[in-house]
């Protein structure tokens, strides 16, 4: 699509900005229905078992107490498991809120306590005692580890390892290599907004459930399916997400109770998880890749051996892409991989931010380190010496690759070639220098999505699409989007998004919303537009130039030129003479577009090549995170200031990954026991330098139609291994599991 | 959180006589937080803002004092404190984040809880917490939990970093209850767990500490409170040593350590620093200081890192405080 760009590209602030920071845009716990009850949730202490006895008289004496809900006083919800199902997809047996006594994990609800007033409801869930019955668990993943499988039915996105080569034997026959077991903890996703729900029943006893989520249509889809309501009865909306970061991906417990809990007292209900029950759901699996890769002495890979295990529940088999990054992104003849999940008595492992690739870039980025050191080559020199210019995986083409670039011109940025290459070499007074860099690379997933535009009397441009801005942006690109579209100025374009009765769009995650919905919204523009002027072309009133051909939609205006000077009509003026009060187009945008057959064939993903300057305190085990950089090409950029700041933000979190976040699983139990913010350690502002973010240029017209790729996940990948790289590089020490602590 | 009764006296006749399950509130960046977690639940809450104990004032000594309910941020702020005890203003500096040092106050940081996450969690046993029940964190995750001072039955780190220059500073606690007033040392004013780890202080039933006291501290530029934690700020320690040293002509007549982070409460061995007395400043000194500081340490399972870190810690403490080039906290750089 030839985009000329007066809108897209351009870093136009926020659109919702303002609404934000004085408090309009309204969250999920900030809607304030009348006669609403509180609800306060009750989370099981043991990891597995069964309920014995619910101890709720003395809840229920608290003044406003008016229900506590357990699974023996629930009403009826679906039975069938498959009908808590949700648009993730992972196999297995899905977690059925309040279904019955069985305790599957710690942290799981066992009842829901719901009071007139927040504090009596919080203090009666404090009362609750519940007697269970203990079973044994294992919440220990060194001991999962030897119960690891491959479950038989897949997750859809799960690309499975592809070998090529002998990998064994080149391996043996290699002249370098390195081996080694490298580890990521487990971390949860912790959004600032906590999860939340305000359920509440219309006067037509339809719902209308205000959640934070990332897929209003998938939680409507899922409590349809669960409550055994038909669609129509279900409204979701989510206009505002305060983060989430994976976290919503799933329907969480809350939305289930909330709703149930509505249907059942014929009253609204809200139910807000504490930061300590955020720490019950969904969290990034544990992971452990077995890396092996040799290399002849000129420094080219030979053999890549892969072998990577995450942690899921007992219940479900959640899979994450792990092990695949260094077979697609290496030109090495000989390469396998393996992957397992290992089972524990915890919650399903969920996605969070770059799924699998924050995981299995990162850990395998700091072994192509190790492997550049063994060989005597500069890191970034052995990583070109390396490259493939095709997905080297599936032998198969790239839509564009420009990571090349993105190496150069940070390398030139950073002042790579600068650095001296032997670990512990830089230093300054008492603290040592190092620099590190890594390759990041993320899918570049497109989603069949719908949009709407429509021109109203009012002349202004009105967007809607059931997409999510979970804090990305997405408001913004997609008014900027319509803008250049339909030729209007973007403060005269309203966006409406965040709610289920609009038109399709898929759940916000893996960094497709902005190709998918940027696309569909392009269309629905183009097409509204194309729809104004044939319908003035058939008007009797219209004036004869605007039957022209040669008119155009510019900043708002219809204009044309004629021999008697230029000529313009106004929006709401064309609609009158058209003879319409408004006018609307809903068009879908699918992959195959462009009529493209060949993106079918190719393969595509984002980029990215981070740089990074630590200084470490030998003695004291301190770092210090003192420049980062990325670098990344990711096709067109919408919007450079809302997308720099999706890159910051994920190199944020990276070097939370790298240097602090760890859920601290008390296997005893089987509960992660930092569940607070004081204690799980999120990087402070001191923790972080300036960022400089580059985005290099990548023209794609065959990744999407508008050769957009997403920016959402890619800064997570390759940022902590820089980070690690650059560790070492200052003291000259390896460290194989992240998070690198003090003492570690 | 519980329901509870409140009320804000503005006598200390009224607020001692309270008895029963009482709690003063002063900041509340700390008890508040513990009631909403279900950790503390008085059935009274005594707010103790009224009561005249906001003031910051010289003492005929030469020294300072510091009323119980300036904030830390004042206190850290203040210019007598900044010009005669530095020390106590970076230790100050070193903790929380600057919202809460403008809530927390000199009282409440004194009477703070551990951060053990056992005794926050009630779903887990804590001999501290519900007396009798056990102490989970023994065996547990305890990577931030004390390693000196420990008994069988608690092994929670004692979090306060100002306490820590207080000890170092030989601090006095002003106390007032039912019976009157009485004094106490702040190096005696904090307990072992021994088998009875939900004392965490002397403070007696309706008891209530009015100020802080600091003798004369002589120390010029030679202090430091220097912390090692698992992020830039906003993170208790790990590891943390106040130091100050009476230097003349590049000597050290005597000295004052006391560690935080390490112990079940501020950590000072009066032998320890006897050997710093009419010493020179050399490695194998404070190598000797670290020694006896630690001795009889013991890791659980996740806090070995700490006896580790310790002794590098102090030493570099020593001799930034020798040098007279005090930890920046500003500045993360550690020189
Ligand atoms: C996220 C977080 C991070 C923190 N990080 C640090 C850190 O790094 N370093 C650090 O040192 N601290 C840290 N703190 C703790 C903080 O310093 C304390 O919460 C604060 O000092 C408590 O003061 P307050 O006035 O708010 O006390 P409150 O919460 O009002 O009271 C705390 C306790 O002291 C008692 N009390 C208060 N005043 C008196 C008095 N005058 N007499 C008798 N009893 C009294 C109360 O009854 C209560 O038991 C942190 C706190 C939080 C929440
Ligand atoms: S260490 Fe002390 S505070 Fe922590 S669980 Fe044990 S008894 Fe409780």
């Amino acid at each position: 699509m030839n985009v000329i760009s007066t809108h897209i590209g351009q870093p136009v602030s926020r659109i919702d900005g303002v609404a934000k920071v004085t408090g309009q845009a309204k969250y999920a716990a900030e809607a304030h229905p009348p006669g609403m009850l509180y609800g306060v949730v009750v989370n099981s202490p043991i990891a597995r078992g069964r309920i014995e006895t619910i101890h709720d008289a003395e809840a229920r004496q608290v003044p406003g107490v008016i229900e506590v809900m357990t699974h023996l006083n629930r009403p009826h919800a679906a039975l069938f498991e498959k009908s808590y199902m949700d648009g993730l997809g992972v196999p297995g047996v899905p977690y059925r809120p309040l279904h019955d006594g069985e305790i599957h994990f710690n942290g799981q609800p066992v009842a829901v306590v719901l009071a007139e007033t927040f504090e009596a409801a919080r203090e009666a869930a404090m009362v609750v005692r519940v007697d269970y019955e203990r079973w044994p668990h294992n919440a220990d993943f060194e001991v999962a580890l030897h119960q690891k499988y491959m479950p038989s039915k897949t997750r859809s996105n799960y690309v499975p390892p592809k070998p090529r080569g002998d990998a064994a034997a080149a391996y043996a026959l290699s002249a370098v290599k390195i081996e080694g077991r490298y580890h990521l903890a487990p971390e949860h996703h912790n959004p600032m907004e906590m999860h939340a729900t305000t359920a509440i029943v219309e006067d037509d006893g339809t719902f209308t459930v205000w959640d934070k989520t990332q897929g209003p249509q998938a939680v409507q889809a899922y409590l349809a399916s669960a409550l055994s309501l038909s669609k129509d009865q279900v409204r979701v909306r989510n206009p505002y997400v305060g983060g989430a970061f994976g976290s919503g991906l799933r329907a969480v417990y809350n939305v289930f109770l909330a709703t149930l809990t509505a249907e059942m007292l014929k009253r609204a209900v809200r139910v807000t998880l504490t930061r300590s029950q955020m720490f019950t759901h969904a969290f990034r699996p544990e992971a452990v890749m077995d890396i092996a890769l040799g290399a002849s002495r000129d420094g080219t890979l030979q053999s890549m051996i892969v072998k990577g295990v995450t942690d899921t529940s007992r219940f479900e088999h959640n899979i994450e892409n792990i092990v695949i990054w260094g077979l697609i992104n290496y030109k090495c003849p000989n390469a396998t991989a393996d992957y397992k999940v290992a089972p524990r008595d915890t919650y399903t492992s969920s996605d969070m931010r770059a799924p699998g690739a924050a995981t299995g870039v990162n850990l395998l980025e700091m072994a192509i380190d190790e492997m550049a050191y063994a060989c005597s080559m500069d890191p970034l020199a052995f990583r070109l010496h390396n490259y493939s210019d095709i997905d080297a995986m599936h032998d198969m083409p790239l839509t564009s690759k420009a990571l090349r670039d993105a190496m150069a011109q940070g390398a030139q940025h950073f002042g790579w070639h600068d650095r001296s290459m032997m670990p512990g070499s830089m230093r300054d007074g008492r603290e040592l220098i190092g620099w590190g860099m890594a390759t990041g690379i993320w899918d570049a997933m497109f989603s069949p999505t719908s949009a709407r535009a429509r021109l109203g009397q009012d002349g202004r441009l009105h967007i809607a699409t059931a997409a999510s801005d979970i804090g990305t942006g997405t408001y913004t690109i997609l008014a900027q989007t319509a803008a250049e579209a339909f030729g209007m100025p973007l403060d005269r374009i309203d966006v409406e998004l965040g709610d289920s009765t609009l038109p399709e769009c898929p759940t916000e995650g893996g960094s497709w919303t902005a190709a998918s919905a940027g696309a569909a919204v392009w269309l629905a523009c183009l097409s509204l537009r194309r729809k104004l002027i044939d319908m003035l072309a058939r008007s009797e009133n219209a004036p004869p130039w605007v039957k022209q051909d040669t008119v155009t939609l510019e900043g708002g205006i219809l204009h044309d030129m004629t021999e008697n000077g230029p000529v313009s009509l106004s929006l709401p003026d064309a609609l009158s003479l058209a003879g319409y009060d408004a006018l609307e187009a809903e068009e879908t945008a699918k992959p195959g577009l462009r009529g493209k057959i060949s993106q079918m064939r190719k393969a595509r993903f984002t980029h990215s090549a981070v740089f990074c300057e630590v200084r470490v305190d030998p003695e004291l085990d301190t770092v210090r995170v003192t420049r980062l950089l990325n670098a990344v090409a990711a096709g067109r950029i919408m919007n450079p200031k809302t997308a720099a700041s999706q890159i910051r933000g994920a190199m944020v979190m990276a070097t939370g990954m790298a240097l602090h976040e760890e859920s601290l699983m008390d296997e005893r139990v089987g509960r992660f026991m930092n569940h607070n913010f004081a204690e799980y350690h999120i990087p402070a502002h001191a923790d972080i330098p300036d960022m400089d973010v580059l985005f290099v240029n990548e023209h794609d017209d065959e990744v999407s139609p508008l050769g957009v790729k997403g920016i959402g996940e890619i800064g997570m990948c390759g940022t902590a291994a820089a980070i690690a790289n650059a560790i070492f590089h200052a003291t000259g020490r390896r460290y194989r599991n992240l998070p690198i602590m003090p003492g570690a | 959180m519980r329901s509870f009764s409140y009320s804000r006296p503005t006598s200390f006749e009224e607020a001692c006589r309270n008895a029963g399950h009482t709690r003063f509130l002063a900041g509340g960046t700390n008890l508040i937080d513990l009631m909403k977690s279900d950790v503390e639940r008085p059935a009274h809450v005594i707010d103790i803002k009224s009561l005249p104990m906001h003031h910051i004032a010289d003492r005929p000594d030469g020294g300072l004092h510091l009323g119980a309910l300036v904030t830390n941020a004042d206190t850290a702020a203040h210019p007598l404190v900044v010009e005669r005890y530095p020390l106590l203003a970076s230790a100050i500096l070193a903790g929380a984040s600057p919202q809460i040092r403008n809530m927390a106050t000199n009282g409440g940081n004194l009477n703070q809880r551990t951060r053990c996450h056992y005794f926050y969690d009630p779903a887990m046993a804590c001999n501290k917490r519900s007396p009798g029940t056990g102490c989970a964190a023994r065996g547990g995750r305890n990577r931030i939990m004390a390693v000196l001072g420990t008994s069988d039955a608690c092994i929670a780190t004692f979090p306060s970093d100002m306490c820590i220059a207080l000890a170092a500073l030989n601090a006095t606690i002003n106390l007032h209850g039912p019976d009157g007033e009485r004094t106490v040392g702040v190096r005696d004013y904090h307990c072992l767990p021994g088998d009875t780890p939900w004392r965490d202080n002397i403070l007696q039933p309706g008891e209530i500490v009015t100020a802080i006291d600091l003798p004369p501290a002589p120390f010029g530029p030679h202090h430091t409170y220097l912390k090692v934690r698992d992020r830039l700020s906003f993170a208790f320690a790990i590891v943390s040593v106040a130091v100050g040293l009476c230097m003349k002509d590049g000597r050290i007549e005597r000295g004052s350590i006391a560690l935080g982070g390490m112990g079940t409460k501020p950590w000072c061995v009066p032998h320890a620093e006897a050997l710093l007395e009419d010493q020179l400043p050399s490695h194998s000194l404070f190598r000797d200081v670290a020694e006896r500081l630690l001795h009889g340490a013991v890791a659980d399972r996740d806090n070995t890192a700490k006896i580790r870190l310790a002794p590098r810690v102090i030493e570099r403490a020593l001799w930034q405080a020798a040098i007279g080039t005090p930890q920046s906290q500003t500045d993360k750089a550690i020189r």
